[in-house]
């Protein structure tokens, strides 16, 4: 292969279930081709071989849990032009920010044994309450051809083509008839679009996983939840699972009891 | 005293974080610790209270590696508690979709994370400039199991048709048939990438190895059986408890699980072959005796191999439930919410994956545990590493390292789900 000074890229891994830079290997087709394009530097899920930084492209996944992570955050800032949070965890605090509405130490007693050998914050932060983000990728976990598309854009040196409208315009699209006509609660006109509206097509409602679209009205979708059937808290546990934090969907989760 | 020290700031080619102190005194071994300090999340805590109905959803988060295992285990443990039981076509698409993961999960780890190990490259990409070919097959092949996933769940990361008693939407018979071809490729390709990865150059060592898997009447093991292993346990998943128990060490966000008679045991494709391989087709067993395998592999390096193989096998079955595939009527099983508690235990990629769920009347949740595959693994993997680094304490620090280093991904270690990296210290004095 020919010497050229091809940009550098990065993978950062906070707390996660390592699906989303996954998703990067999951690029089956696309992936030798791309290592053409850019050199994979630092990506220790993947390479054995990690080069020091600076870094053009960071990819980072995952949220901040301990104060060791709150620190790190700050020194892959340094290293990096540019900085792209993927998915749910590090753009809203994933799944685990639903410590952020408990007690984190009864969430520690319940699971391990020797509570003192646990260092771990009260909250499960986004990385953006950390540090600067240049861009952020939503979904849990996030769509590889949008992925794909984010690294060819910072290539080209454009913004990224990622529609920002909901769940439902996807439907449309793939000509998947409305599961809420049909009488099933679904996420769909509040959440982000990008997983290409996966769920309807299962006949089931979406369950959010992409957070909060642009704008959301979220007030209004509850109360076509609650004429379809739907409780109290089967209302704020929808708005409270992998985005939990994020703001729209924490404040509706808020607005409905247990 | 002089002491000499080597780190390793992360441990790469596996999922998740960790790190590896070894101490050496006098030339011997006297410790080798596996750290996991992957930052804590919490699933066992934030479960309770949560309806059965969100569990699978809410369970494959804690791996985008295997969220088809944690899925199953929990959809069996919830049927379980519910006196309910899924069978025919659906519990054949339950199968299909494992196979996918088992195919995805091994077609990654074979080609990209521990071949390049073998081959002297620091990963599958810069492996793919000399063995070009083999990478772009073995990519071939993980893609054909992300496309199992694709056509039943939707997407291959976090699939969302998975439910307790079932499935929301199944497939049509004409929706599996392209489906069909792609495998029958990659069975080919694949049966090419065990017969390359037998060829490798393998370090001549052997544990004596405590195997612990599933074991079913008929079938070589994916969603049910009963626990065994080849000293004598032979148990029904439900009573874990009294032959297993998780310790929490200092060192370590993972519990460690050990018998409770015996200490450490090993799970995942070394343990299912050896306990198993009668209940592999006949065609699978001669591509293992062609492989150089017997039918019980002791070598961990070796466990290339037997994930090559097991990749076929997966392959083949996934051919055999599409051929025999009738939809269902219905794509789900009716359940009836009842207070009480159930077990459910499969085989994920990486080994067994143990759930048990107390559920209220209404079906909420009131407590969860859940014993995943690597936290089992550890006490192995240790032992394991003692008994390595031991054997080629004469040779440089880098070799010593590289080779510990391979040591931990003859596992091919999720430390994300053993709910966790790695950074090798050496401590000589």
């Amino acid at each position: 292969m020919a010497l050229r000074n091809r940009p550098r890229l990065a993978v950062w891994k906070f707390a996660s279930c390592d699906g989303c830079q996954l998703s990067l290997l999951d690029l089956e087709d696309e992936l030798l081709t791309l290592a053409e394009e850019i050199e994979i530097a630092n990506f220790p899920e993947a390479s054995s071989a990690i080069s020091a930084g600076p870094y053009d492209l960071s990819l980072v996944e995952g949220s901040i849990t301990t104060a060791h992570d709150a620190e790190r955050i700050h020194k892959v800032r340094e290293q990096s032009k540019f900085l792209v949070t993927i998915g749910a965890c590090a753009t809203s605090g994933g799944i685990q920010a639903l410590r952020n509405f408990a007690d984190v130490n009864d969430f520690i007693s319940a699971v391990y044994a020797s509570p003192q050998y646990i260092n771990t914050l009260a909250t499960s932060t986004p990385i953006s309450r950390h540090v600067k983000v240049d861009y952020e990728l939503q979904g849990c976990p996030i769509n590889k051809a949008q992925l794909a598309e984010v690294v060819s854009a910072y290539l080209a040196g454009r913004r990224p083509a990622i529609a920002s409208y909901s769940v439902c315009i996807e439907c449309k699209l793939r000509g998947t008839p409305c599961v809420m006509v049909q009488g099933i609660p679904c996420l769909g006109p509040a959440t982000h679009s990008g997983c290409g509206a996966i769920c309807p097509s299962f006949r089931r409602g979406c369950y959010g996983c992409y957070g909060p679209m642009e704008t959301p009205n979220t007030a209004a979708l509850a109360k076509e939840w609650t004429a379809l059937g739907a409780t109290p808290l089967d209302i704020k546990r929808a708005f409270r699972t992998f985005n939990a934090d994020a703001e729209p969907f924490r404040k509706e989760s808020e607005a409905h009891g247990d | 005293m002089a002491t000499k020290s080597i780190l390793v700031d992360y441990l790469a080619r596996v999922e998740g974080e960790g790190a590896l102190d070894l101490h050496v005194e006098d030339g011997k071994v006297t410790s080798a610790q596996l750290r996991i300090f992957e930052p804590p999340r919490f699933f066992e805590a934030f479960l309770r209270g949560r309806s059965y109905a969100e569990v699978p959803d809410i369970v494959a988060r804690i791996c985008g590696i295997c969220p088809i295992a944690y899925q199953m285990s929990a959809v069996h443990a919830i049927e379980n508690a519910f006196g309910a039981k899924v069978d025919g076509q659906l519990r054949a698409l339950r199968r299909l979709i494992y196979c996918g993961e088992w195919i995805e999960s091994h077609g990654l780890h074979v080609v990209m994370l521990h071949a390049p190990d073998f081959l002297g490259f620091p990963d599958g990409i810069a492996m793919a400039r000399d063995h070009g070919a083999m990478v772009k097959n073995g990519l071939a092949i993980k893609k054909a199991g992300n496309e199992i996933m694709q056509v039943l769940g939707g997407r291959e990361i976090h699939p969302v048709s998975v439910k307790a008693g079932g499935f929301h939407r199944v497939p049509t018979k004409a929706e599996l048939a392209p489906l069909a071809e792609k495998l029958k490729r990659a069975r080919d390709l694949a049966v090419g990438l065990a017969r390359w990865v037998a060829t490798f150059p393998f370090p001549d060592f052997e544990q004596d190895y405590e195997f612990v898997a599933l074991r079913h009447p008929e079938e070589y093991p994916f969603n049910e059986g009963r626990l065994v292993s080849n000293r004598g346990l032979d148990i029904d998943i439900a009573d874990y408890d009294n032959e297993f128990e998780e310790r929490h060490v200092a060192h370590s966000t993972a519990l460690h699980s050990v018998l409770k008679k015996r200490g450490a045991y090993l799970v995942g494709p070394m343990a299912r072959y050896a306990l198993n391989f009668d209940r592999l087709p006949a065609s699978i067993q001669a591509l293992a005796r062609d492989s150089g395998l017997g039918p019980v592999c002791r070598n961990p390096f070796r466990s290339i191999v037997v994930r090559a193989v097991e990749i076929v096998y997966a392959l083949e079955e996934a051919l055999r439930i599409i051929a025999d595939y009738e939809r269902p009527g219905e794509p789900s099983a009716k359940l009836e919410p009842r207070a009480g508690v159930g077990f459910g235990c499969t085989e994920a990629p990486r080994g067994i994956c143990w759930h048990t769920y107390e559920l209220e009347a209404d079906g909420a949740i009131k407590t969860v545990r859940i014993v995943p595959p690597t936290s089992q693994n550890q006490p192995s993997i240790e032992a394991d590493l003692a008994s390595v680094a031991a054997s080629v304490l004469d040779q440089p620090d880098d070799f010593i390292r590289h080779r510990c280093e391979q040591s931990i991904r003859n596992y091919d270690p999720c430390i994300s789900c053993s709910t966790h990296f790695l950074k090798l210290s050496i401590h000589r004095s």
